[in-house]
């Protein structure tokens, strides 16, 4: 508040000193100035974002051929659908285990970078950090060929210690582990890099105290590292959550949801249902259902961020 | 009583001492141990699809050895470079993620500059809101963006779906949120004395962003125009939905949907595409690591 008054006085005081303008006048020329300048963010927002929400929701209450308002029909037609309630499992097995491994596998990373010499620390970060910078799509067809049932690379090395061939993306079980394991390593460097610019951020004092105080290194990580790095482990899971929960390119590459939709998730059973079998309606009513959960995940997540712009 | 605690302590420190710089040397041996371990899983994907794009179908069907190449030849290359098909690709993406690029910032520079310095009605909110819609991910809007764009079509006859143009409206979505949020972060860092000086100096509200904000903030402006070029390079779900024909197509719906020819083993043409078409981004990264890296983590914190 203090600042608007202040900012408000000296536009007026400079616009004085050059013609003898009102402080109307001035104020005036601001507000348009910056509507001007935020015009065009506000216009996008609303036309693609904003409105294409609440399309979907109106969408979401049609019928198949977009003629007839059928109300919660859609909905209910999901609720008595196994394969929906399939698909509400698996994404919440696959966004929690996911993002569960992608910040675990961060964080002990995180420390391994952060103990070696300052000197080699670049060079590490810079190669870990590959999979998140080769583009999702690229990278699952490479993963689609480690898997590859007759020619998998993956088989040949596991015939070397007597496991026989594994049927990566054919069997259930291991098509939900493939498209985790894939999830997890395009996701974990970002985690990686988030955790190891915290752990920087960690005063050193603490540690020394920690140490003369007889705390061994699982103290240390336990009551001084956790806790200092509490916000950013929060931020960066929440974010990742909405991330993973909403993931389309790894599944879609590795598994279409096959086998039987057993690795179908939210995002690819709507591409599926909305696009490929040409249920609009259908479509958008499953791609709403992952708005509780992220609206829940944005709210935490704004009110971490905020509490971090206040504290700094 | 006293020099005997002293007597004991000297040595017994020592001692200790010394196990904790041997602690430390086997503390970071291990960090090295693992750090490869981690570096082999993290970098496999990516230096497999070099070793196969060096082969040629002959050898892959052979199935010797995946992780070597005996017979090593570039003919994958030459074909892809060659190929009208696959240039086309390259080429629509070149243009999309560039024309991207710049409304990109266009839009986020002004509304940045404006939400972090003019405090005006509502600005607080639209801050808010434009992180919201961060959060907003492609998989939630794009079958009512599929609906509106053929309800546009049907109204106005103005052909927007199938064409690769259509991205250059839909891409600045996921875009413009976060580099409007970084660039208010950057920009609110600048000291308010020097934009100050400038208004006293009788500069007006744009000069002062073009010639104190913009270049003081390059940095973060780097940032965010990298990650406006990943994003819309990376982007798979909007192409694949929204064009279907081959000559509109980009590169990652380009190579998957017409290189993926069923029980044809041209995986080493595959490889090489999906090669090609990661080597922006990571010639980008080799080459402004720290920008990529500031751009990451200034996401999650503001300013």
């Amino acid at each position: 508040m203090a600042d608007v008054v202040v900012e408000h006085g000296r536009v007026a005081r400079t616009a004085s000193a050059h013609k003898r303008t009102g402080l109307h006048n001035a104020l005036k020329r601001k507000s348009t100035v910056a509507f001007f300048l935020t015009l065009p963010l506000i216009l996008l927002i609303a036309l693609f974002v904003l409105y294409p929400a609440l399309f979907s929701i109106h969408l979401a209450t049609l019928n198949k051929s977009m003629q007839k308002f059928v109300g919660f029909g859609n909905f209910t037609f999901l609720f008595k659908r196994e394969t929906f309630w399939m698909v509400v499992k698996q994404s919440c097995i696959f966004a929690v285990t996911a993002v569960f491994f992608k910040a675990l596998i961060g964080f002990i990373v995180a420390h391994f970078v952060h103990n070696i010499p300052a000197k080699g620390q670049r060079k590490w970060r810079g190669m870990l950090l590959v999979p998140w910078v080769i583009p999702p799509a690229m990278s699952t067809l490479a993963w689609l060929w480690l898997f590859d049932p007759s020619y998998s690379a993956f088989n040949y090395t596991l015939s070397f210690f007597g496991i026989g061939p594994i049927n990566w993306l054919g069997d259930a079980a291991w098509a939900r582990f493939s498209v985790i394991l894939v999830n997890v390593w395009y996701g974990a460097p970002f985690f990686l890099i988030m955790y190891l610019a915290a752990l920087k951020s960690v005063p050193d004092q603490l540690y020394e105290a920690a140490a003369i105080d007889g705390a061994n290194w699982w103290q240390k990580i336990w009551y001084v590292t956790l806790p200092m790095m509490r916000n950013i482990i929060a931020i960066t899971t929440l974010f990742s959550l909405i991330v993973t929960f909403a993931n389309f390119d790894i599944v879609r590459i590795l598994t279409s949801g096959g086998p039987l939709d057993q690795t179908q998730i939210f995002a690819t059973y709507a591409f599926r249902v909305g696009i490929e079998s040409n249920d609009i309606p259908l479509g958008a009513s499953v791609s709403l259902f992952m708005v509780p959960i992220l609206a829940v995940a944005a709210i935490f997540i704004l009110r971490d961020v905020n509490k971090r712009g206040n504290e700094s | 009583m006293s020099t005997m605690a002293i007597d004991k302590a000297g040595p017994r420190r020592k001692v200790k001492y010394g196990s904790m710089s041997r602690d430390r040397a086997w503390a970071l041996r291990w960090s090295y141990f693992f750090l490869v371990l981690f570096a082999i899983f993290f970098l496999t994907p990516p230096l497999y699809m070099v070793i196969t794009s060096l082969k040629s179908s002959a050898e892959i069907s052979a199935a010797t050895n995946p992780w070597w190449v005996f017979h090593p030849t570039l003919a994958n290359y030459v074909e892809l470079l060659t190929s009208n098909q696959f240039l086309r690709f390259f080429w629509n993406s070149t243009i999309v993620s560039l024309v991207v690029v710049i409304v990109t910032m266009l839009i986020s520079i002004p509304a940045a500059f404006a939400l972090a310095r003019m405090k005006f009605w509502g600005s607080t909110t639209l801050a808010t809101g434009v992180f919201l819609t961060y959060l907003v991910p492609d998989s939630l809007l794009f079958i009512p963006l599929f609906k509106m764009l053929a309800l546009v079509q049907d109204l106005t006859g103005i052909t927007l779906l199938n064409r690769w143009y259509v991205l250059l409206f839909v891409y600045p979505t996921l875009t413009v949120p976060f580099c409007t949020w970084i660039m208010i972060g950057y920009f609110a860092s600048i000291p308010k004395e020097l934009d100050e000086a400038a208004i006293i100096d009788g500069a007006s509200w744009l000069q002062t962003l073009t010639r104190i904000f913009i270049p003081v903030a390059l940095p973060g402006l780097i940032a965010a125009t990298i990650f406006a070029f990943t994003v819309s390079w990376a982007q798979f779900l909007y192409p694949l939905v929204f064009t279907t024909s081959i000559d509109q197509l980009v590169l990652p719906v380009g190579i998957t949907t017409t290189l993926i020819k069923g029980d044809v083993f041209n995986w080493g043409q595959i490889m090489t595409g999906a090669l090609l078409g990661a080597a922006p981004p990571l010639i980008i990264y080799a080459f402004l690591m720290d920008y990529y890296i500031a751009g990451l983590t200034a996401g999650a914190t503001k300013g």
